[in-house]
């Protein structure tokens, strides 16, 4: 076990140094450094120029050292132009560069100056990713026991009423991304003009030209209520409520016809017993996993969610780094993104032994 | 347990289970399927009842009637099932949940597949008592220790606290068993309880539950293909054939009075003591099985019976009639007093025994070693199980060399060694003068390839399921570089249809629509496409049923005589390896234990295993008497080998070898006895001398 | 000319009956939902002569009100559709009825197909015993219902996709356009007044051209890998499933947002990943005729010869942009975008591929194919993948719509399509903007990307369902 542990990890920090690695790559692109020194120089920049800054500011060489340096595993690079004046990775202008620490990267916790918040991005994504903590939070809340019921009770009898109906259901969730659904959703809920709001309000259940939901959820950030979060979250919920139920309903019904169900129909054993203490445990083993995987999607959920209901967490950051060329934000969203889903990852393979008796005690 | 009214107003010289005229059928989107039609039979309190045909025949389709546990498809059209004189059919959820698993148990043929891999031993069998006679938990789980110790395990403190993966499939069946016992029930109902298991360990099984069904007075229903298992375990039996009862009585009685010709049929279609594949050759079934919808009109036996006569058995349903003699005994079919059930088959033809040649094939202390990982995860140590050891033998043209053993001997890997699927570690393959042991198939050349071909055991798996048979058979003949042109191959596919007996018409069908026996004869052309001289035949015939076990094992034999093929018959079911077998070898844990001709194989002295397998294998014959060598505990398991002689930790004379301990620390020689018999024993040739045989045929 | 209504003259009578009907299967819905979680829906078995026993239980009387109203529903709207059809002008058609007037070609084609499958199903397959499974049938008739709709866009489109008409600037659905051929913006103008329904109608085309072909390259790209990491397994399947997860682990969004740049256009990765990616499907069939027909070397290089001159043909154009000819190329951006979509989808393939490898190579017929010495590929290309067509056809179904659900991710966060294009994701995301007031632009195509994808997934319900069958 400690074993495999060590062998999961080593494998997933090989993950982590490539994806970031990739990433970097793709970031670093000549093309983007161009556009990073007309944005942070001027716009009329001649192109003899920007290479000039580009020198000046550390981003040539090697793409290898460069992402060395933003590691921390590479000593930070240093300019010393023509006045004599220098300039490094480490230090700002005119601090003295003796003074300053060689290495400074993520592993030392220097996660670069964000260009588009003006502010170091350590602590502004920090701020970002406890908003989206708790969109998660919520999502996971709505999202687990709705589908797992819904799955355990369309997959305990294959082919029945109850089985169709939520089928369909868990169908036509999976049809639906969250821009679609967020847009359904908002047009049902959220405006003074369709859906339920005008309904409501000609009853005078709601105040006239307000609506039941807020379709923006920018309010959440301060405080989070029924009102302005149940959208975004429901939004988030609903595509892996189908999926997840799908996958359920797949593995109870494959449990269901197993022989050992059978033979604790034969024991005499109460249909509801059989369920719950015969089938739900085999049952869970495959959703559970697929739980846990679902965060690489999840987070895509994120991003889309909160561009659509305007709410400043972790996707609308990452949004807002791509669009404006901020890298170092971008790098430092990927880090997170690529923790997360190899966490999520390794969880998924421990949780599995562990719900597994076949293979814990192998 | 719960006394109802019922149940205390049933008077117990009445049967157990009396079922009258059921019939059952099978609905699906476009027809209706009978399964069972007009089925009847008693079964008395102590009695066991042994149900009997062939796949499809509707036996196991009864059994779960018996448990109202049809399906969502399946329902019973008529008919009534009185169990202590309640009738089953017509009773509600409540009253079903009520017997079920308290006064009717069942055991299946998957032990693993039974039981339920996430919840304990201990757990599983505890919740009958808690349901049934509402007993506390403390109380049920000291009744599951003490009936796990009744089945004969050993340890049951440790076993109940374990999941079933721990255990072997010899304990786990004896855990369904256990499970089973655990409310005392009045009638257990066994679905093939021993087909996925070793013949050694279902010797164990059979013992177990014929003694417990003593101790208990529980009656039993027996489901079996097996006529020889229903004869070890049964007092009476039911034949069954398409759906329907064809023959029910005691069962020696059946057994020596036989008065239905697929009874008959049965009984000739299997090998005996005494059958011979020259002499007194097997006398397959013709035709096939009749699909559930297109069964004839009459007898549905009709169409592949001997006596058949048109215009009577064609015309109306057959009732079944008492036959005289002994109670009860019954036979469906109108012309049994006519027959004269003595006469010998007339069709019985005497082939020439194939003259043997040179030698093909010659193995020399072949090795072969894997290097497995242990642990879940490809981490943990790496360890060396040793497949094959110091494998030595040769085999001549026209021969058949039966190589037998159970499950983990290594006999499977061996066929692969020599087929170039895998590479030896070490020793030597000579193939018609050629060193193959290190060549994998891809660099023999076509011509070895071609030689030594394979037939393979599961008969739904050999085939490509999305290829014509036709195509199949040519692409072996394009891989073999046979004929010039499409044209002259496509001539060759379809005598090779010819020769596996098979119509022409086949080449252009897709093998879902064969039946098992077609497509293991489609197999057998396959590797017959370029001429082999060295087939292996990997359990060719073990799927099958054993009316066409007879005729798929004819082919075989007839096609060798023809090409004088060396053939090399891998099997675990030592009556047909005595029937059709010129030298045979025993292997067990990748060692081989005894080699020889099958008659000296066959007759003492023997190697110790092949007198326990021997002992093991029931035998459907009233007239032969077997000594009963039941082996402690299970095979080894082939990773975890012991140490010295493989079969020390079950042998019944280890207590004989002198010095004592010799078994446990070496490996014993191969000692060669008068005409080249070998046995691997470190048993004296005078303990040797002293064996009786294992099986004794009456005078006739 | 006056503002259009929804459902014409018919909807007097029928949207009153409508709303009933939704209402009450909603309650029935609920009650169904509480009676099996209360457990009183244990469905009582037949007497032995199959009649049911007396009484209904509570949940079976919910499950039925659910089918009644449902199909009162569906019947209402159904009857709704075909009334506005025989209407002669729009006026009286009303909006729904006028659409499905004018969707006409993709229900002639429609009805085409299935009259035709449903004749010869039993000659059909697995395609014909689609029709066999009521879930099957109708994800099929929404499958197709849009591949229709994209194929005779031009003629069931009322306007042109990108023309401005002034003065209908977020007009709400049913608005009179008094300067135009047709008359009526049928669902409405966007934020700059063109009409949504025609956008929605030619968007469809957009969809069905890129989805279904990246798909196909996916799978080609995945089969051709997952074949031999799944049979030989070791090292190579360590490399390439390390290198899969790689991909898979990366969250979708961040892979466009690093690979759909229209800077990334400027560095020519999109090309170098298109050389990789394309070079698959020549080299799938080429390996795939060779290891048939290796014995027979005149049809061999026939055949090979064949794949390699239109394949690299279409190779040059497609990749390089450089077809001699000029009939096979692909706009920058457009290859950009499918290109990222093959790569996203790949690595899903190939794990699929590389399960079902690893449990066929087990069975008989393999083995048989090994002893009588048969080269990798051919066992792997001829006797193990046809074998895994169920799942792989199912797979396929569901990764369109899986495609289509990326595409318009794309669109949505407006990356690599043109500002104007009316693809699904783009206009929802130009419809998001205003959605608090005008919802109709926004909501029209994510009706239709959903109704697609369900269409999709009940497609690969019933294929599987029927495969299973077997």
């Amino acid at each position: 076990m400690g074993l495999f542990v060590l062998r999961r990890l080593g494998v997933m920090l090989l993950t982590a140094i490539a994806l970031t690695f990739v990433v970097f790559y793709l970031t670093n692109l000549p093309p983007n450094l161009e556009k990073l020194a007309r944005t942070e120089g001027s716009v009329r920049m001649t192109d003899e120029a920007v290479q000039d800054w580009i020198v000046k500011n550390g981003h040539s060489g090697s793409i290898f050292l460069r992402y060395g340096q933003w590691l921390g595993v590479v000593p930070g690079w240093t300019y010393t132009d023509e006045k004599g004046q220098s300039r490094g990775r480490c230090f700002q202008i005119g601090q003295d560069p003796a003074l300053a620490p060689r290495y400074c990267g993520l592993l030392q916790g220097n996660w670069g100056y964000s260009t588009f918040f003006k502010a170091p991005v350590a602590g502004s994504l920090g701020a970002k990713l406890a908003a989206t903590g708790w969109l998660m939070l919520a999502v996971m809340l709505v999202m687990v026991p709705t589908s797992l019921l819904l799955g355990v009770l369309s997959g305990m009898r294959e082919g029945s009423v109850t089985d169709r109906t939520l089928s369909t259901f868990s169908i036509a969730t999976t049809a639906t991304p969250e821009y679609v659904s967020g847009v359904i959703l908002v047009a049902l809920f959220a405006t003074a003009s369709t859906g339920i709001s005008p309904l409501l309000a000609s009853y005078g259940l709601i105040e006239p030209n307000k609506t039941l939901f807020l379709a923006s959820a920018t309010s959440a950030m301060d405080k989070i209520t029924f009102w302005n979060f149940t959208l975004p979250v429901m939004t988030i919920a609903l595509y892996g409520i189908g999926y997840i139920a799908r996958m359920t309903r797949a593995s109870m019904t494959e449990v269901m016809t197993q022989q050992y169900i059978r033979t604790a129909r034969l024991k005499g054993v109460p249909f509801r017993s059989v369920v719950m203490k015969h089938a739900l445990r085999n049952a869970l083993i495959a959703p559970f996993t697929v739980i846990m995987l679902q965060f690489p999607w999840l987070l895509n959920g994120v991003v889309i969610v909160e561009s659509l209901f305007n709410y400043k967490g972790f996707g609308w950051t990452l949004v807002q780094a791509a669009s404006n060329n901020d890298i170092p934000l971008l790098l430092a969203c990927s880090v997170v993104a690529v923790i997360v889903v190899l966490m999520t990852q390794l969880i998924s393979d421990i949780g599995y032994v562990f719900l597994n008796p076949r293979i814990r005690l192998a | 347990m719960t006394a109802s009214a019922a149940e205390t107003a049933w008077d117990p010289s009445q049967p157990i289970l009396e079922i009258e005229h059921l019939s059952i059928s099978f609905f699906t989107r476009l027809r209706e399927i009978p399964a069972v039609m007009d089925f009847s039979c008693t079964v008395m309190p102590g009695e066991a009842m042994g149900l009997v045909g062939e796949s499809g025949c509707g036996k196991s389709t009864v059994a779960l009637a018996v448990m109202r546990e049809l399906g969502k498809t399946g329902r019973i059209v008529s008919g009534s099932m009185k169990f202590k004189g309640r009738d089953l059919a017509t009773m509600d959820d409540e009253e079903l949940r009520h017997i079920r698993g308290s006064e009717i148990a069942m055991i299946y043929q998957e032990p693993m597949a039974s039981l339920n891999p996430a919840m304990k031993i201990g757990a599983q069998l505890a919740e009958v008592p808690m349901l049934h006679s509402g007993m506390a938990k403390d109380e049920a789980w000291k009744l599951a220790r003490q009936i796990v110790a009744d089945v004969r395990l050993p340890d049951p403190d440790r076993i109940i606290n374990a999941y079933p993966h721990q255990l072997s499939g010899g304990q786990q069946q004896r855990i369904v068993i256990a499970m089973a016992l655990m409310a005392k029930p009045a009638l257990l109902i066994l679905d093939e309880p021993t087909t996925a298991l070793d013949v050694t360990v279902e010797a164990g099984i059979v013992d177990l539950v014929k003694e417990l069904g003593k101790k208990y007075g529980t009656s039993m229903l027996f489901i079996s293909h097996n006529l020889g298992l229903v004869m070890d375990v049964c007092d009476r039996i039911c034949v069954m054939y398409s759906g329907e009862a064809v023959e029910t009585g005691n069962v020696t009685e059946v057994f020596d009075r036989m008065r239905h010709p697929y009874t008959q049929a049965l009984f000739r279609s299997i090998p005996l003591p005494g059958a011979d594949k020259n002499a007194r050759p097997l006398i397959s079934i013709p035709g096939n099985f009749p699909l559930p919808h297109e069964r004839p009109k009459g007898c549905n036996f009709g169409p592949r019976c001997d006596y058949f006569e048109k215009g009577r058995c064609d015309e109306t349903d057959v009732p079944m009639s008492r036959v005289p003699g002994d109670d009860r005994h019954e036979s469906r079919c109108l012309r049994w007093q006519e027959i004269d059930w003595d006469a010998p088959p007339a069709k019985r033809a005497v082939k020439e025994k194939a003259k043997i040649g040179e030698v093909v094939l010659k193995m020399e202390d072949l090795r072969k070693y894997y290097s497995v990982s242990t642990g879940a995860f490809g981490g943990g140590a790496r360890k060396v199980v040793k497949a094959n050891e110091t494998l030595s033998f040769e085999a001549r043209e026209g021969e058949t060399l039966a190589i037998v053993g159970e499950s983990g001997c290594g006999k499977s890997t061996f066929a692969k060694v020599l087929m170039g699927l895998e590479t030896a570690t070490s020793g030597s393959i000579m193939l018609f003068d050629e060193n193959v042991q290190s060549t994998p198939i891809q660099k023999r050349n076509t011509d070895t390839v071609s030689q030594v071909q394979m037939v393979f055991q599961n008969p739904f798996d050999t085939l490509n399921p999305s290829m014509t048979v036709g195509r199949q058979i040519i692409r072996a003949l394009e891989i073999f570089n046979y004929g010039k042109s499409d044209a002259e191959r496509h001539q060759r596919m379809l005598e090779l249809l010819d020769l596996v007996k098979l119509p022409r018409a086949f080449a252009d069908r897709m093998p879902r629509q064969l039946s098992g026996g077609q497509k293991q004869r489609v197999g057998i052309a396959r590797a017959f496409a370029g001429g082999a001289k060295v087939v292996v035949a990997d359990e060719p015939v073990s799927a099958l049923d054993v009316s066409v076990q007879a005729a798929v094992t004819d082919l075989l034999m007839d096609i060798q005589r023809e090409n004088k093929t060396t053939l090399l018959f891998i099997s675990h079911d030592l009556s047909i390896v005595r029937y059709l077998s010129d030298r045979v070898m025993v292997m067990y844990l990748g060692h081989v234990v005894e080699m020889g001709t099958t008659d000296q194989v066959f007759a003492p002295p023997y190697h110790p295993y092949t007198e326990a397998l021997l002992s093991a294998v029931p035998i459907a014959d009233t007239k032969v008497t077997r000594k009963r060598i039941v082996l402690e505990g299970d095979i080894p398991s082939a990773m975890n080998p012991p140490p010295g002689c493989p079969f020390q930790t079950r042998c019944r004379w280890k207590s004989q070898v002198t010095p004592a301990g010799l078994c446990d620390r070496e490996v014993p020689p191969v000692r060669v006895l008068e005409g080249g018999h070998h046995i691997k024993c470190h048993l004296s040739p005078e303990v040797l001398a002293t064996m009786e045989p294992v099986i004794k045929i009456a005078a006739e | 000319m006056d503002q259009l209504t929804w459902t014409g003259t018919a909807g007097t009578v029928l949207l009153p009956l409508l709303q009933v009907a939704l209402l009450a299967l909603a309650l029935a819905l609920a009650a169904r939902l509480v009676f099996v979680l209360a457990g009183l829906d244990a469905p009582r078995l037949p007497g032995p002569d199959g009649t049911a026993a007396a009484a209904r239980s509570p949940g079976e009387l919910a499950s039925l009100a659910v089918r009644y109203s449902f199909f009162a529903a569906l019947g209402a709207i159904i009857c709704m559709l075909a009334a506005g059809a025989v209407m002669p002008s729009p006026v009286e058609a009303g909006i729904l009825g006028a659409m499905a007037v004018r969707f006409w070609p993709a229900w002639a084609a429609l009805a085409a197909t299935f009259v035709l499958s449903i004749r010869y199903r039993r000659k059909l397959g697995l395609y014909g015993k689609l029709f066999d499974s009521t879930v099957g049938m109708i994800g099929f008739a929404i499958v197709m219902f849009w591949v229709f709709t994209a194929i005779f866009a031009d003629v069931i489109a009322t306007h042109d996709a990108f023309a401005q008409m002034s003065g209908l600037k977020n007009k709400p659905p049913g608005s009179a356009a008094p300067d135009t051929a047709y008359g009526w913006y049928l669902l409405g103008g966007d934020h700059l007044a063109r009409d949504v329904f025609s956008r929605m109608v030619m968007g469809a085309r957009e969809v069905l051209k890129i989805a279904p072909a990246a798909t196909l390259f996916a799978f080609m790209v995945g089969i051709t890998l997952g074949l031999p990491a799944g049979y030989f397994g070791g090292r190579l399947d360590t490399v390439i499933s390390f290198l899969a997860n790689l991909v898979l682990a990366f969250p979708v969004i961040l892979l466009f947002y690093l690979l759909v740049t229209p800077e990334i256009r400027n560095t020519g990765i999109p090309i170098v990943l298109a050389a990789f990616l394309f070079i698959f499907p020549i080299i799938f069939l080429i390996v795939l005729f060779n290891s048939r027909y290796h014995t027979n070397p005149p049809k061999r290089n026939l055949y090979v010869g064949l794949v390699l001159l239109i394949g690299l043909w279409a190779y040059s154009g497609l990749a390089f942009n450089r077809d001699p000819l000029g009939i096979w190329s692909m706009q920058p951006n457009m290859l950009n975008v499918f290109v990222s979509v093959v790569f996203v989808n790949s690595p899903g393939v190939f794990r699929i591929v590389r399960g079902l490898v690893m449990d066929i190579k087990a069975r008989d017929y393999v083995a048989a194919g090994q002893t009588r010495g048969e080269g990798p590929w051919y066992i792997m290309l001829w006797e193990i993948l046809p074998n895994a067509r169920g799942p792989l056809i199912v797979d396929f179904c569901l990764r369109i719509g899986y495609t289509t659900i990326l595409l318009g991710t794309l669109g949505f966060f407006g990356l690599g399509v043109s500002p104007d294009s009316p693809d699904w994701g783009s206009t929802i995301d130009d419809g998001r903007k205003l959605l608090n007031l005008f919802p109709h632009p926004a909501v029209t195509p994510a009706l239709a990307l959903m109704s697609l994808v369900l269409g999709l997934n009940l497609l690969a319900d019933g294929l599987r369902e029927e495969s299973l069958r077997d």
